[in-house]
């Protein structure tokens, strides 16, 4: 028959789900959109600025890399787009644009390119670009530049340019006006991406409906940092949930799949070190924010936790015992 | 209705509405048979005719070459007009003379009553029957119970997980008794005491069918089944009956277990009480034909004739698959002869027809980890394999895959995860062998 020459000869299975990357990246790049259009509406036109030339950016960089190692199809799948969106949600609504740029740039060369590209960094690339700017430009990262905001909250009068975790060591919670409605609401300064909870939540819900993130994780992040502020005594849990990156790292950096285990007991201590390892620091360190480094100290114990964390085979107890 | 299940799995569209309620028929004989003498797991079977011998219908044509191995019986009347390797197989060509002329070795029995559970293995290895769900495991072999072990247990399985599939729901619904009558054979013959018939709740007529068939026996249960894949995989379907689990390395048989599928059940059944040895099979012809259908073929049919019984190709076809689309064989020629395995033939078209040999990267999304239904970590021992790290990945248990294909199902990168894998299974299997 004439067809036969034109048959497709290929391994099984012959149909596959209709998942891939980009649809992936598309989704959380979707998910984030709530916080980032509150971020804009709050923080006003340099927010947004800022959160297109991180984008721009970080797909330009991404192209770049791509010509060097005479690779294609990375620039335009979403990750490249989503690491940029994600680098100015966790920088101040009123850095500088460059230094947004810079960061975007540093996230995809350092934090994703030199490992080899997407699938292969130990290291989720925001967090790396932004722990550069931290280095880098400690001052504009944590001046929260009020003149730049599109709207005149009256909590803003009484923290005076401090996000709530960098002031509370400055005035007394209970006199500040500040209550827990506008920090779930996200009516504080922060960074552009951070500040509202409500909006973070209504995008991570989107994505566990779409099953592209994972439970386990945010669940033992945000559980381990309620606990142990509890346990701690330090302003409590509720506030140390609303206030900073908490969230946005629970929901949206430490559910980054290629930087955190496979295993679904991996994904649980993952979570928890996390969860240990910002209130830790938090509360005994040097920054007011502990959120970053948690994760992406946590990054690098990802291959040593899949690796205990192998999930018992089928079958295999009743073998050995 | 209530159904049990097993952990993990994937649901992919099943498109069993195109042959579901369409009974089985007949096909046309083919002028021209092709038949492999190796169609079973095991040894190949020891050709005894010679081109110019005149075989009839059911003739021994090959002898089972081992216990495990199994006899091949031509499927029409005529002569051996060549043998010839084909595909890296020996396949004899015999010219259907169109006569009726029948020969088998086998006695009709009226009843089980009738035959000893060693006869009933007698008749099964007689007869060349294997699993014909797609496994083809020599068939005998499963119910000879060796010595130290013993089984409480027959399921049979109806799951019929592979999506497009629907010969063994055909065969519930319009041939419930040979099913069950196979099951009591197959019971009789490994000295079972219980029997249970698992079918996934997409076939609520065949769960009817075969609830009001084994009614009045309190020793065999209906068991509805969760619509998911890999149901019907052997280790799965003993985990959602018997909530119990096959020891890793090990057989059903180690825990008291024999599991044989519906089609496999009925042709026990027709040897039994017609003495029919095993040269024809329920096929689904489906997808990108314009009149798909359940077929009643024989065994050597060229894949092009059934099609063309079909109505032939709707569009123009890109892949002609032997069996389901989850496990299946993709086919290089169109004449190649359908076997004892062959469950259905599937075309997809060209549209439908996807290139996956450009893999992106494995961004770890951990989708085959929580799916596999063996618990496995697909991707890390796909890593394993690419380093040659084949004892580690072995450590892994890299040998327990069970090659459902839901790894690579549910891959957005489309890695080739369980072709990968099967390929580490051959190098581990290559390197045993060296040592």
């Amino acid at each position: 028959m004439e067809e036969t020459s034109n048959l497709t000869v290929s391994p099984a299975p012959h149909i596959r789900g209709p998942e891939s990357i980009s649809e992936i990246m598309r989704s959380v790049i979707i998910a984030l959109l709530p916080a980032t259009l509150f971020g804009v509406y709050y923080f006003g036109l340099h927010a947004l600025l800022l959160v297109a030339s991180c984008v721009i950016s970080a797909i330009l960089t991404e192209a770049v890399w791509e010509k060097i190692r005479g690779t294609s199809g990375s620039t335009l799948d979403g990750s490249a787009a989503l690491t940029g969106l994600l680098v100015a949600l966790v920088v101040p609504g009123g850095l500088p644009i460059w230094m947004g740029i810079l960061g975007s740039i540093v996230s995809i060369s350092l934090g994703k390119q030199i490992f080899g590209g997407l699938g292969f960094n130990f290291f989720n690339p925001a967090l790396v670009g932004r722990a550069f700017l931290m280095a880098s430009f400690p001052k504009a990262m944590t001046t929260w530049d009020w003149e730049a905001m599109a709207f005149d909250w009256k909590v803003f009068e009484l923290t005076s340019g401090a996000t709530p975790l960098a002031s509370q060591a400055e005035f007394s919670w209970t006199g500040s006006g500040l209550n827990y409605v506008d920090l779930f609401l996200g009516k504080i300064g922060g960074c552009i991406g951070e500040t509202s909870v409500a909006a973070l939540v209504i995008g991570f819900l989107y994505l566990l409906y779409k099953g592209y993130a994972d439970w386990r994780i945010p669940t033992a992040y945000l559980g381990s940092v309620a606990l142990l502020t509890t346990v701690l005594g330090s302003r409590g849990p509720i506030f140390h949930l609303l206030a900073g990156g908490v969230v946005i790292g629970a929901l949206f950096m430490a559910t980054d799949m290629v930087t955190t285990p496979v295993t679904k007991n991996g994904r649980w201590i993952f979570g928890l070190g996390c969860g240990f390892l910002t209130v830790l620091i938090r509360i005994y360190g040097g920054y007011p924010e502990g959120t970053s480094y948690a994760i992406l100290l946590m990054n690098m114990f990802v291959p040593l936790i899949d690796q205990y964390t192998l999930p018992q085979v089928y079958g295999e107890v009743k073998a050995n015992g | 209705m209530e159904a049990k299940t097993f952990q993990q799995g994937i649901h992919p569209h099943y498109n069993k509405e195109l042959t579901n309620q369409k009974p089985l028929h007949r096909a046309e004989d083919p002028e021209e048979v092709l038949i492999p003498i190796q169609q079973h797991i095991g040894a190949p079977a020891q050709l005894i005719v010679e081109v110019g011998d005149e075989v009839a219908v059911g003739e021994k044509i090959a002898e089972a070459g081992g216990f495990v191995s199994a006899n091949i019986h031509s499927s029409v009347a005529g002569e051996v007009t060549a043998i010839e390797e084909k595909n890296e197989q020996v396949v004899v060509k015999i010219k259907n003379d169109g006569s009726t002329k029948q020969k088998t070795n086998l006695e009709a029995h009226d009843s089980l009553a009738d035959v000893t559970s060693s006869d009933i293995r007698d008749i099964i290895q007689e007869a060349g029957i294997v699993g014909l769900g797609g496994a083809t495991f020599p068939s005998h072999v499963k119910v000879s119970i060796p010595e130290d072990k013993n089984v409480d247990t027959v399921i049979l399985n109806g799951a019929e997980c592979e999506p497009y599939l629907t010969i063994d729901h055909r065969m519930m619904v319009e041939m419930a008794e040979k099913v069950l009558f196979g099951l009591e054979a197959i019971m009789k013959a490994a000295d079972a005491q219980k029997g249970y018939i698992g079918i996934e709740v997409n076939k609520p007529d065949a769960i009817e069918k075969m609830r009001e068939i084994t009614s009045d026996q309190s020793n065999i249960e209906v068991v509805p089944l969760k619509v998911k894949y890999p149901q019907g995989g052997e280790k799965q379907l003993i985990e959602s009956v018997l909530e119990k689990e096959v020891p890793s390395g090990g057989l059903p048989l180690d825990i008291g277990v024999v599991v044989n599928n519906i089609g496999t059940a009925v042709a026990i059944t027709e040897a039994i009480t017609e003495g029919k040895n095993l040269f024809e099979r329920a096929v689904t012809v489906t997808g990108a034909v314009n009149n798909p259908q359940n077929l009643i073929a024989k065994v050597g049919t060229p894949i092009e004739e059934l099609i063309e019984q079909c109505d032939g190709f709707k569009g123009q076809p890109g892949k002609v698959i032997m069996g389901g689309p989850m496990t299946g064989k993709a086919q290089n020629r169109l004449d190649n002869p359908i076997t004892k395995g062959t469950s259905g033939i599937l075309v997809l078209d060209e549209e439908e027809t996807k290139d996956y040999s450009e893999a992106g990267p494995c961004i770890r999304c951990a989708n085959c980890v929580d799916v596999c239904p063996i618990n496995l970590v697909p991707t890390r021992l796909v890593n394993l394999v690419k380093e040659d790290m084949i004892e580690e990945a072995e450590e892994d248990g890299l040998m327990d895959c069970i090659e459902c294909g839901s790894c690579s199902y549910v891959c957005p990168s489309n890695i080739e995860l369980v072709q990968r894998i099967k390929l580490g299974k051959e190098k581990l299997r290559a390197k045993k062998r060296e040592q």
